[in-house]
């Protein structure tokens, strides 16, 4: 056991090395057309609103159908300080902390939503965050210094694969960190019993209050890379249909799990752009798809089962409460 | 100004009418199953679609056929249509998942969705089509009042149809089955209720009054597109949910209040585009504080 530790540790550090260096590398070098580059980097924010989601509807089991709303927020608030606040020569250094801002304001709006949960479960709730994501994508359309239903753009094209590689490996660490501790365990308590979980001196309001903020503020975060990739947002791509893709990328990944997320946004980003030579048909084909899927396979691929690469292993003595 | 807010009235009980025909269906699936039928805004619109088909066919018959009964061919070809198109997606895509987690059916029906407004869009195209009317347009004017014969027509069928499906509900064998159902779906199969035939029966009833809605909907906004049925089947959800989801007499109520809330945002405040935030803020306010909507029964929980 202990000489295995090591070992996996330095594989682990190894692939995050090479990973993020690919990343640089083969961009820079011209091996991949932007084409497909493009479309890694989407693969890449959509597992980290993937990852964001699942710990909601996955983990915590409630069901929230809003989470286009934090991501607009997000990718307002990040463009809003790349144009009007922060200096074009500054922007590049300031990316980062810009995306944490545009994650905090993701986050502080998700306290409209983590209040009602405290009361309201289940379906009741899965409304209101509906009613969050409405009431959001309004507001933007009614604020005409935002563009309102025009939209905001001007922003530059600061998201390269290498920050989105990096975002991703940070929230995919701070998740499986997440869901490994106390706090993770206390999450899945609430999705088979918030009762009993209340019971057993899980502090339910507690968890939920930071399962929504932690949610939101990723979901945010990849809303701020959006916003950079594409230079342009409007309220209407953050309308229901964007949190239904979120929700069927993680059901289709397959709930309670990192590795169900990390598969089921790849595998839908790229079967939408296989699928593109069906033209219309497109949008028929791949509803059909998932129809089936959750007739064939109502828990996703991966349904609540995690790869052992990562799930923590505690060597003796180092077990952690 | 009494004018006005009579005019107003007259137009947000037209509007509240169709959405209650709608939010109709939404509660009947989910009193029955608890599951909400994301779909059902879809087959609304195909039922508007099926009505329009029906009503062009009819007039363009070598022989003049009178309108009442043009009108009349198109809504029963639709409601039956209709009705045959939810049965078949309930046995296709829901009764496969009957004992799956909840949330897969919730996204089936999402699926199911997108699929229906996706092959509409795909097999008709882009462009929106026009609904030839059917019913005499010219205004009565009854104490300064406007009133159209298709105002009153929209107004008392839609009424009509609650009336009649409220009978079915309380009064009929099906009726007190379904009821059966949605207070103990694991006894009832015991008491000798064919359980999956009154869910189809259930999701026929829903679909042909949502066709109903589409033909009504059809002629009062003449204009289809095959995402229609995404905005007026969201606020029909909402009547439904405010009304208290699964309670047939609440989503008509939630009907009637969504409508008039759509007509009267853009007369209260200055622009039309804040109907959906007045819309959603009041459901947020609503659930925060009375989370069973209107007239539902508060949740117990046994433990």
């Amino acid at each position: 056991m202990a000489a295995v530790m090591p070992q996996r540790r330095y594989l682990t550090w190894g692939s995050i090395t090479l990973l993020l260096a690919l990343s640089w590398v083969l961009p820079e070098s011209g091996l991949l057309n932007p084409y497909v580059v493009q479309i890694l980097m989407y693969v890449g924010i959509n597992m980290i609103l993937t990852l964001a989601l699942n710990l909601v509807n996955g983990y915590m089991g409630e069901f929230s159908v809003g989470h286009a709303g934090f991501m607009a927020v997000g990718a307002y608030m990040s463009s809003i300080l790349t144009v009007w606040v922060i200096p074009p020569a500054l922007s590049f250094w300031a990316f980062p902390a810009v995306l944490v801002a545009g994650g905090l304001a993701a986050a502080a709006t998700g306290l409209v939503v983590a209040f009602p949960s405290f009361r309201t479960r289940g379906d009741y709730l899965a409304i209101v965050t509906l009613a969050f994501n409405m009431i959001v994508k309004s507001v933007l359309e009614n604020l005409e210094i935002l563009g309102g239903p025009r939209g905001f753009l001007g922003m530059p094209r600061l998201t390269s694969l290498p920050w989105v590689t990096a975002w991703v490996l940070l929230t995919l660490y701070l998740c499986r960190n997440l869901v490994y501790s106390n706090f993770g365990r206390g999450l899945m308590a609430i999705r088979e019993d918030e009762v009993a979980a209340n019971l057993t001196s899980v502090d339910t309001r507690k968890i939920k209050m930071y399962a929504f903020l932690i949610s939101a503020f990723f979901t945010g975060v990849a809303g701020g890379l959006f916003a950079h990739l594409l230079q342009f947002i409007n309220p209407r791509s953050f309308s229901i249909l964007k949190s239904t893709d979120m929700l069927v990328m993680v059901y289709l990944g397959g709930i309670g799990s990192l590795t169900g997320s990390l598969l089921g946004a790849t595998i839908f980003t790229l079967l939408l752009e296989l699928l593109r030579p069906l033209g219309l048909w497109r949008w028929v084909v791949g509803p059909l798809l998932l129809v089936l899927l959750m007739i064939f396979r109502p828990r996703g691929i991966m349904g609540l089962k995690e790869s052992k690469w990562f799930i923590p292993r505690f060597g003796a003595g180092s077990r952690r409460s | 100004m009494l004018q006005v807010l009579g005019q107003n009235v007259l137009n947000a009980l037209q509007l509240g009418s169709v959405y209650a025909l709608i939010a109709l269906g939404y509660a009947m699936v989910y009193g029955i199953l608890t599951m909400i039928n994301f779909a059902h805004g879809d087959i609304f619109m195909v039922g508007a679609y099926l009505s329009l088909a029906a009503a062009v066919f009819l007039l363009g018959l070598p022989f003049k056929a009178p309108l009442p009964f043009v009108f009349v061919g198109a809504l029963l070809f639709s409601m039956f249509l209709t009705a045959l198109l939810g049965v078949t997606v309930e046995r296709l895509a829901y009764r496969p998942l009957r004992q799956a987690p909840r949330v897969s059916a919730v996204i089936t029906a999402l699926g199911v969705g997108l699929f229906l407004e996706n092959f509409t869009l795909a097999m008709l195209g882009p462009q929106p089509r026009h609904f030839p009317g059917l019913i005499p347009m010219q205004p009565w004017n009854i104490f300064g009042l406007t009133l159209t014969p298709l105002q009153v027509l929209i107004i008392l069928l839609a009424a009509l149809l609650m009336v009649l499906l409220d009978l079915l509900i309380r009064r009929t064998l099906l009726g007190m089955a379904m009821r059966a159902i949605s207070y103990n779906r694991p006894i009832v199969p015991l008491m000798g209720v064919p359980v999956d035939r009154v869910i189809s029966l259930t999701f026929a009833v829903g679909s042909a009054i949502a066709a109903a809605g589409g033909l009504l909907y059809g002629l009062a906004y003449p204009v289809l597109d095959p995402y229609m049925g995404i905005r007026i089947g969201w606020w029909a959800f909402i009547a439904a949910v405010v009304g208290g989801i699964g309670n047939i007499r609440g989503a008509m109520l939630g009907g009637y209040i969504l409508g008039f809330v759509e007509i009267f945002t853009p007369v209260l405040l200055p622009a039309s585009t804040y109907r959906d935030f007045v819309a959603f803020s009041l459901l947020l306010l609503l659930l925060v504080f009375k989370p069973t909507g209107l007239l539902g029964r508060p949740m117990f929980e046994r433990v």
